[in-house]
């Protein structure tokens, strides 16, 4: 009965979908506004219906209700709860239905928090996030039923192993989040062109809905990048596999536009830019669920596909981006451009901001479908992988760098060379001394490494300056998320140059009792042994792991064999030290009679997670900021023209 | 899989273990004696495809064919062959399919001619929107 | 509205876009890796006897004016046991099949063959897949033809069906 209930609740959330953009469409018409308040209603009522549907798939699930065919192809009653409920969402039809969940309830939060918007334009987005909503709910009931029936069945055929972890009950809800959040951002941006109403104004409303989607996409990048790190063995933590970089566009381009946004806000500069890449934002989301959904590219993530099913999805971006660029096509000639600015200035910064971050995205894409493109075009047949990317989305992110660590230290409008270098000495020189280190430490160092390090302290340095000489207590908090996000990206970057410079890696078999060394940790091997885990089999390596003359302590590798479906996992066993990492795992066989096991040192590895965590919250103080500013200072807010530049700009 | 593990397993354990016993190395799993030719050859294998498991390169791979395609970057490495020889063998088999570097030729140009095409043409827009020389 | 060809170039982009998806739903599902070893002469390899009493290979041997089947086998690989009869065939029209049984160990091997039947005149052995590589072959069971000069004239990618058997006596055949 719950299948049926959660069916019947999916039904009736496309019908209101369906009124939602009904409702909309009708009330921007001259003389209907009288209908605009219901849309109001529909849209949390939508919200609703779908959140049961979501909630009785998951108790589908949580039951093991084997006559659904989904829960039957998926999971298994063998399994700890946690994985049974995590599992929901880890196939095809249950992650579509948290899409268009999250999708929902984003439209409800519009509906019912969004005030600062025109009353039409606020209409005509909600309209917008109707029609989209209707396109994948039609997807779901007619070729995804979450909730089909089948019988006979006893017991399920259980869920991939690799999916069974802690990473997947989180990972693919906030990254969710982030891609469907960004449906807001579309839907403003078309409500904006509908209603020709694309003001800094519409831009303040606008950004923390865009914060609030971006800050979920870092979050889920970042916790997918470790889980992957941890889970896969081998002690990669970015693969540039297609499922990665179908994560990624989304990201560049919602970066750009929290950028281009304030230029909005601000100065009403890059009008029909911004509407850009909104539109770009939640078109890439969209292109990366098809990505992942359709099977197109080889990917190492696995996904069950199918490939009828793309069809369908494609048809959906058709409408949806095909519509978006077509309506801005028609109606941004009638937005004039906005103000122009000076080469030096915050706006200029800005905008080579934007300009690098859409180069490094259309280098992801391009590497990630030309090879389709060519072996479409001519069969021949290639790969483009981590080499390609590092090469040249490598030197853009350093680029991108200096021009974070000067961006924030330019005024508004029009600002003096000799004065900004003045602001910037600092932190010039902690670039300076970073690379002197750095060479006087001497070792092998690539070239991409030690400019990796020396921008990110450059950077560091440059992204506290806006706080120097300023009194804290009344400086915005926006502006310490600014800082928070900067300094993040530097920890990043620090953490990503110092594992690809510094990580230590040795591949051994050992004997019982033979020790082998790795950066600074002697390993010895202890011996094997087997034990039953909950629904595997386990085989444990047991090192003892000791750095100089310190204490010992225990490492414990472990393979587990799982049976339904059969494969074989490797957990590593990591270690985090205040300046690393050790991450050991062991092989699946022996050499004579030694064992084989893996083990890699990575300096100051954590720090790119560390930066990601900054970012995000970077991204949290920035919307909390935004938010106090709306509710405390409302007369300001309504005031149109700007923001004093003053706050803003640094010193 | 799990028969053979636990066969090995009760092998390993069961033998007394003759340490310092020397035994060949299995190049497909245990690194090179030299740092340098290891650093080469696990730069290479990140950068081969596996052509079993077709998403990962062969350094992150479990398949028996992405070791013993290890084990030969190692011993190649070892005997003083480049990596980009050893990658041009590798590729002369498989075809450039193999490789995660596409080779830079005309089919591949729109790799970076699109990127740079982009920039370019951004920055000629970008040339559009900016005052030059009036400071105010 | 100088540029308005301008503001269509997004739209023009998206629509490249969704027809590049378009001719990657429709393209064949293929994750088969060809071998670029087609065309030349078969490497140099040595292959030791995989069982007692059976010759193993080495290129030598297909030096010797006849064409001959060289097949990529091994004991653990279940679709190899449904080309077995296939090859039997073949080899009852006389054609020459050697094998090389990757990753194998004898008793295996000889238990394999003992169900399946024999359908080899040399069985070499390759512990670590070093003449797989050699050859670009990705996988187990795969056939390659060669001609009697030692050249490799054709491979073929995964179970030999009896729907096989004209296309392979044919190339055989020319190389005669």
């Amino acid at each position: 009965m719950i299948a049926e209930a959660g069916l019947a609740a999916l039904w009736l959330a496309a019908a209101m979908a369906l009124l939602q953009l009904a409702l909309g469409a009708l009330a921007l018409r001259p003389g209907q506004g009288g209908l605009a308040p219901a849309i109001v209603p529909v849209a949390m009522l939508q919200a609703l219906l779908v959140s049961i549907a979501f909630a009785c798939l998951i108790a589908t699930f949580a039951r093991s209700d084997m006559s659904v065919l989904l829960v039957a192809e998926n999971s298994h009653s063998a399994k700890p709860m946690i994985y049974k409920i995590a599992g929901t969402w880890g196939n095809h039809e249950g992650s579509m239905l948290l899409w268009v969940t999250i999708l929902g309830l984003a439209g409800a939060t519009i509906a019912m928090f969004e005030r600062k918007l025109r009353a039409d334009t606020k209409l005509a987005t909600l309209a917008a996030q109707g029609a989209i909503a209707l396109g994948f709910y039609a997807f779901l009931l007619f070729s995804s039923n979450p909730f089909t029936r089948i019988a006979g069945v006893i017991e399920g055929q259980g869920l991939n192993p690799l999916l069974q972890d802690p990473g997947l009950a989180f990972h693919p809800p906030t990254l969710y989040a982030g891609y469907v959040g960004m449906s807001a951002a579309f839907s403003f941006a078309v409500g904006a062109l509908v209603t020709r109403n694309v003001t800094p104004q519409f831009a303040r409303a606008m950004r923390p809905w865009i914060l609030g989607a971006w800050i979920f996409l870092t979050v889920g990048i970042t916790a997918g990048s470790y889980w992957s790190y941890y889970t896969l063995g081998w002690g990669g933590w970015w693969f540039w596999d297609p499922v990665e970089n179908a994560s990624l566009m989304p990201w560049l381009a919602a970066t750009a536009l929290i950028h281009s946004v304030t230029v909005l806000a601000t100065r009403d500069g890059l009008r029909a830019w911004t509407i850009m890449l909104a539109v770009l934002a939640f078109s890439m989301s969209m292109v990366g669920t098809f990505l992942v959904r359709s099977g197109v590219l080889t990917s190492v993530h696995s996904f069950a596909v199918d490939p009828s099913r793309g069809i369908f999805i494609l048809a959906l971006l058709a409408i949806y981006i095909g519509g978006a660029l077509a309506l801005f096509a028609l109606r941004i000639g009638t937005v004039t451009e906005g103000n122009r600015f000076d080469i030096v200035s915050r706006e200029a910064a800005l905008v080579v901001n934007n300009l690098l971050l859409t180069v490094i995205l259309v280098v992801v894409m391009a590497g990630t479908l030309y090879p389709l493109a060519l072996e479409g075009a001519s069969g021949a047949k290639i790969s483009v992988g981590a080499p390609y990317f590092n090469a040249t989305a490598g030197p853009l992110a350093l680029l991108l760098m200096m021009i974070m660590a000067a961006g924030p230290l330019l005024r508004w409008r029009a600002d003096k060379p000799k004065l900004v270098l003045s602001r910037m000495a600092l932190a010039l020189l902690a670039g300076a001394a970073a690379l002197l280190a750095l060479v006087l430490a001497g070792g092998q160092i690539g070239a991409m490494p030690l400019l990796g390090l020396v921008a990110a302290a450059t950077v560091a340095v440059a992204s506290l300056a806006p706080l120097w000489k300023r009194k804290l207590t009344r400086t915005p908090l926006f502006t310490f998320g600014m800082v928070m996000a900067h300094v993040g990206c530097a920890v990043s970057i620090a953490g990503m140059a110092s594992e690809s410079a510094f990580t230590q890696e040795n591949m051994v078999a050992m004997a019982q009792g033979e020790t082998k060394s790795v950066g600074p940790f002697a390993v010895t091997f202890a011996g094997l042994r087997e034990f039953p885990g909950p629904n595997y089999a386990a085989l444990e390596g047991v090192l003892l792991v000791k750095q100089g003359a310190g204490k010992p302590i225990i490492m414990a590798p472990q393979l587990h064999q799982f049976s339904d479906p059969p494969m074989l996992t490797n957990q590593a066993a990591i270690k985090t030290f205040w300046n690393g990492q050790l991450y050991l795992t062991i092989g699946e066989k022996a050499v004579g009679n030694r064992w084989l096991v893996r083990m890699w040192w990575k300096p100051f590895v954590t720090l790119i997670w560390l930066g990601g965590a900054m970012i995000a919250l970077g991204g949290l103080l920035s919307l909390l900021g935004r938010v106090k500013r709306d509710l405390t200072g409302k007369r300001a807010a309504d005031a149109p023209a700007r923001e004093a530049p003053a706050k803003e700009a640094a010193t | 899989m799990r028969r053979l593990f636990a066969l090995l397993a009760a092998l390993l354990l069961a033998i007394p273990l003759h340490t310092g016993q020397a035994l060949a190395q299995d190049y497909a799993e245990e690194s090179l004696p030299n740092p340098r030719q290891e650093e080469q050859a696990l730069a290479l294998m990140d950068a081969i495809r596996c052509v079993v498991c077709q998403g990962q390169p062969i350094s992150g791979s479990n398949a028996d064919l992405a070791g013993d395609m290890r084990r030969i970057i190692r011993e190649k490495i070892a005997a003083g062959e480049s990596p980009a020889q050893v990658r041009a063998w590798l590729v002369s088999k498989y075809g450039d399919w193999v490789s995660f570097q596409p080779q830079v030729s005309p089919a591949t140009s729109p790799l970076w001619l699109v990127p740079l095409a982009t920039l370019i043409g951004g920055f000629w827009l970008l040339s559009r929107r900016i005052r030059i020389g009036r400071k105010r | 509205m100088k540029r308005k060809w301008l503001l269509w170039l997004p739209f023009a982009l998206g629509l490249v876009l969704l027809g590049l998806f378009y001719v990657g739903l429709k393209k064949p599902e293929d994750h088969i890796i060809v071998s670029r070893m087609v065309g030349k002469p078969l490497p140099l390899f040595t292959a030791p006897a995989a069982l007692p009493g059976q010759p193993g290979a080495a290129t030598a041997d297909y030096r010797m004016g006849k064409p001959r089947l060289l097949n990529i086998f091994a004991s653990w690989c279940v679709p190899c046991v449904a080309e077995v009869p296939v090859l039997l065939r073949l080899k009852a029209m006389g054609v020459e099949v050697d094998g090389i049984a990757v990753h194998d160990t004898t008793e295996a091997l000889q238990s394999f063959l003992a169900r399946n039947g024999n359908p080899y005149t040399r069985i070499g052995r390759d512990d670590q897949s070093r003449i797989q590589l050699m050859l670009g072959s990705s996988g187990v069971p795969e056939t390659f033809v060669i001609d009697g000069r030692g050249m490799i004239v054709h491979q073929h990618i995964g179970v030999v069906s009896e729907a096989d058997i004209p296309k392979l006596l044919g190339l055989l055949g020319q190389q005669k």
